[in-house]
């Protein structure tokens, strides 16, 4: 499919969050001056993406037209309802937190039309809504959980610096700028942080390389384009608490000795956009940005690139050839980016989750940091957890917790009656764990020992209903497709594991093609230029290893163990369930199906190339 | 009229280096898609070849270079969405818009059907975007649904 439509959409402008923002701390301003406070009342909406697409901002308009209908004035609405980024429990979205005379209860599942009875039960009655406030499983959901990161996301209104500081935020910046950039990256080289970007380089090294340049000019740059499929993390530490991540680029564009700082954002996320937008205009008017950073003497300036639509572009060189706008390509190693990068000047380049741990790092000192986690992955680390699991959403929990803790215990478990069959890792560059591996711990080494990678973070969990097999053929789809074609054993050897796994699925698969697989796996992964190519098997030889009788049952015997593979299956169509609409006939690419107007669909077999368009395209479910 | 559209663009970005793909993304958010004449002016101000502008242009899927239907619907086929049936979505969208095999606008230019690796609303998969606006937990039925309303607010 993916191939025949266009991918990802072009959107670029968020304004709207811009206004709001600003008529939020007006009234501020003005409750303060004397309008009587009916209650102590706080209401926080979250306002993430999955909040927003679960109807969040209908529930703030309808908050703040019945209490205004109670009486309760406007200026005092807007003050109380607050918007939040994202809280990870995104299952149970619209999730609403009310916060009256010092008691809070929190409510899940809100709509519009619950608003009434809240407003009127709670707040004005002072009798929470007992059916619809979350359940144990949200309590369980936190608990178990380690916040560091994520602990103000949901807290704090994102789009308000007084917040954030508040919060001590910007305290980070202030000590470290009475300290040498020696002692800030000596701070950070003790603390064990490695970068949360996928391959886990200790940030510290990182930094001294670049420092150490002699070249005058320098720059840092910020990793947004999360292109894993499946992740979300950077999307909503920025969405939740942008200044974290602003702050721990000041904290390394000074202890680097860079001057400028580029974020290199995705354009799929217009929020995230948005609210970086108006977090670089605070900072810059509060003086944490600009020239002479809080009269420190040091220049600092942030700048926001938006990406165009390609996974390669998250690859360090690449993304450094898409700043400078050309074509994103890597290049080969032949330098360090810390000796040869943006504009062939040294380069520090981080991941989004890198730099919201700096400021806590500089703060709370490396010791408090390495009391998180294992001794070589040290702090925590956020994981988007998703798939056919009950809490869906974005956890933080210290390195090293297992696969089994984090699913059952936090994740709720499995949905329905389904079982687990394997964990997915690290996206298109990682690979599949069997259920039988739960008890691995999850840190950088332990999950490359079983041919996986932490990755981003993105952990997929599918059940019986999901072929292993079509799972490596839709990663290998997608690295086929973002290849950016410079090297030969990628662009031409993911194109031929490709072809070899669509034949496997539409049951052409012949008796040597899983060695072939294996070996081609391996010279990709030896051969190629960038990590794109050299992580792009891992998906394929990683459930080759752990799921091979699912190959072999495709090859030998025709069959789909999940019964996925659309090839593998028969096609019928019911006469009883035909409601005569057509709509298979004209979506079968190969005239196998005879419709006309009043009359039921025949299918000739001899015709069907079993790809299924029929099948989903049915709106009476009489094809079988 | 092309012409005051770029220069406007052109003001915002001239002093700046890297900024070919600026341009583009401005320029697709002003016409809608990458307009050959528009890439020429540019090309000739700038001093840039025309070759730099579409080697940038056809290297990031997000550029187009046809026009795109009024109502831009995009469905996520990223992992989360794609374990939880996605592509049967996208079928049954394709279906209920009549797209042609091989195209990926309506014929009457009202719809433009297309797919995307992840939006990071991976909690809420299958995710379905129309015009900007996020819906979650979508099934081939409610696929139909939503794509129903927008036929009738396009139409009526
Ligand atoms: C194909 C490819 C895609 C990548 N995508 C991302 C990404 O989306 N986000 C990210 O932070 N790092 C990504 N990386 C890793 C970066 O190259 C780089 O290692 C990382 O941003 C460094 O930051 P860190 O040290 O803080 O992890 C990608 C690497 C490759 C090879
Ligand atoms: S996979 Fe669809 S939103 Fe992430």
């Amino acid at each position: 499919m993916a191939g025949q439509t266009k991918t990802r959409p072009g959107t670029r402008k968020v304004s709207r969050a811009g206004k709001k923002a600003k008529a939020t701390t007006a009234s501020r301003s003005k409750a303060q001056s004397g309008v009587q406070a009916v209650k102590d009342l706080t209401i926080k909406v979250c306002m993430g993406t999955g909040g927003l697409a679960a109807g969040s901002q209908d529930v703030i308009d309808e908050f703040a037209a019945q209490l205004r209908v109670c009486g309760i004035t406007a200026d005092i609405v807007k003050k109380c309802v607050n918007k939040t980024g994202c809280r990870g429990f995104c299952a149970k979205d619209v999730l609403v937190e009310i916060t009256l005379d010092g008691e809070t209860a929190v409510y899940q599942l809100v709509t519009p039309d619950k608003v009434s009875r809240i407003v009127q039960e709670h707040i004005l009655g002072g009798d929470p809504v007992e059916q619809w406030l979350v359940g144990p499983e949200y309590h369980a959901f936190h608990d178990k959980q380690t916040k560091i990161l994520l602990k103000q996301c949901g807290q704090i209104d994102p789009e308000d610096i007084n917040a954030y500081i508040e919060i001590g935020g910007y305290e980070g910046v202030k000590k470290a700028l009475s300290q040498t950039p020696f002692e800030v990256i000596e701070e950070v080289k003790s603390s064990g942080l490695r970068g949360r970007g996928g391959a886990g380089f200790p940030t510290g090294l990182k930094w001294e390389f670049c420092s150490m340049s002699s070249e005058a000019v320098r720059y840092i740059i910020c990793n947004a384009d999360e292109g894993d499929p499946g992740a979300f993390m950077d999307r909503a530490i920025i969405e939740g608490n942008p200044h974290s991540v602003l702050e721990g680029m000041i904290i390394g564009g000074y202890a680097i000795g860079a001057k400028e700082g580029y974020i290199y954002i995705r354009a799929e996320y217009p929020l995230a956009v948005g609210r970086l937008e108006i977090a670089i205009e605070q900072a810059k008017k509060r003086g944490f940005l600009g020239k002479n950073v809080l009269r420190s003497g040091y220049d600092f300036e942030i700048r926001i690139k938006q990406g165009a639509g390609a996974f390669v572009c998250g690859e360090a060189s690449a993304l450094m050839r898409s700043i400078e706008g050309k074509r994103g390509m890597p290049r080969a190693k032949l330098w360090r980016s810390a000796v040869k990068g943006l504009w062939d000047k040294p380069t520090v380049l981080n991941n989004v989750e890198t730099f919201a741990n700096i400021p806590l790092i500089i703060l709370n000192g490396a010791e408090w940091y390495r009391g998180f986690g294992t001794e070589r992955s040290t702090g925590t680390k956020v994981f988007a957890l998703t798939g056919k699991m009950k809490n869906t959403g974005l956890i933080e929990v210290p390195m090293g917790m297992t696969l089994r803790e984090m699913i059952f215990d936090i994740g709720g478990g499995m949905t329905g009656k389904n079982t687990l069959k394997a964990v997915q890792t690290g996206g298109p560059s990682g690979g599949c764990i069997p259920a039988r591996h739960l008890d691995l711990p999850v840190d950088f080494d332990s999950l490359a020992s079983v041919g996986s990678m932490m990755g981003s973070g993105s952990m997929v969990v599918v059940d019986q209903t999901t072929c292993m097999v079509d799972l490596a053929k839709f990663f290998i789809t997608f690295t086929q497709h973002e290849s950016c074609g410079k090297c030969v054993p990628c662009r031409i050897g993911t194109k031929r594991m490709l072809e070899t796994l669509t034949r496997i699925t539409e049951g052409r698969g012949r008796e040597d093609d899983i060695d072939l697989l294996i070996e081609l796996g391996n010279d990709i992964k030896n051969a190629s230029l960038c990590g794109l190519g050299q992580s792009a098997p891992n998906p394929i030889l990683s459930t080759i290893e752990f799921f091979r009788e699912e190959y072999e049952a495709h090859i030998k015997y025709g069959r789909c163990p999940a019964n996925v593979c659309k090839s593998l299956r028969q096609y019928l169509i019911s006469p009883e369930a035909c409601k005569m609409c057509g709509k298979c006939s004209r979506v079968c690419p190969s005239g196998a199906i005879k419709w006309e107007p009043r009359h039921t669909a025949e299918l000739d077999k001899t015709k069907c190339v079993k790809c299924g368009a029929c099948y989903d395209a049915c709106p009476f479910n009489a094809i079988m | 009229m092309i012409e005051k559209k770029c220069q406007k663009i052109l003001n915002t970005y001239h002093t700046e280096n890297g900024s070919v793909i600026s341009i583009l993304q401005d320029m697709q958010e002003v016409f809608g898609y990458i307009r050959e004449d528009a890439v020429e002016w540019f090309s000739a101000k700038l001093n840039i070849p025309a070759s730099s502008f579409f080697g940038v242009a056809t290297f990031y899927s997000q550029f187009y270079l046809k026009p795109r239907g009024k109502n831009i619907v995009t469905a996520c086929c990223g992992t989360a969405c794609h374990v939880k049936g996605s592509e049967a979505i996208i079928n049954r969208m394709r279906a209920d818009l009549a797209v042609a095999v091989g195209e990926d606008t309506t014929a009457d230019g009202q719809f433009t059907l297309e797919t995307v690796a992840c939006v990071g609303a991976c909690s809420i998969a299958p995710v379905v975007i129309v015009n900007k606006k996020i819906f979650g937990g979508v099934t081939p039925e409610k696929s139909s649904g939503i794509l129903k309303d927008y036929e009738k607010n396009s139409k009526g």
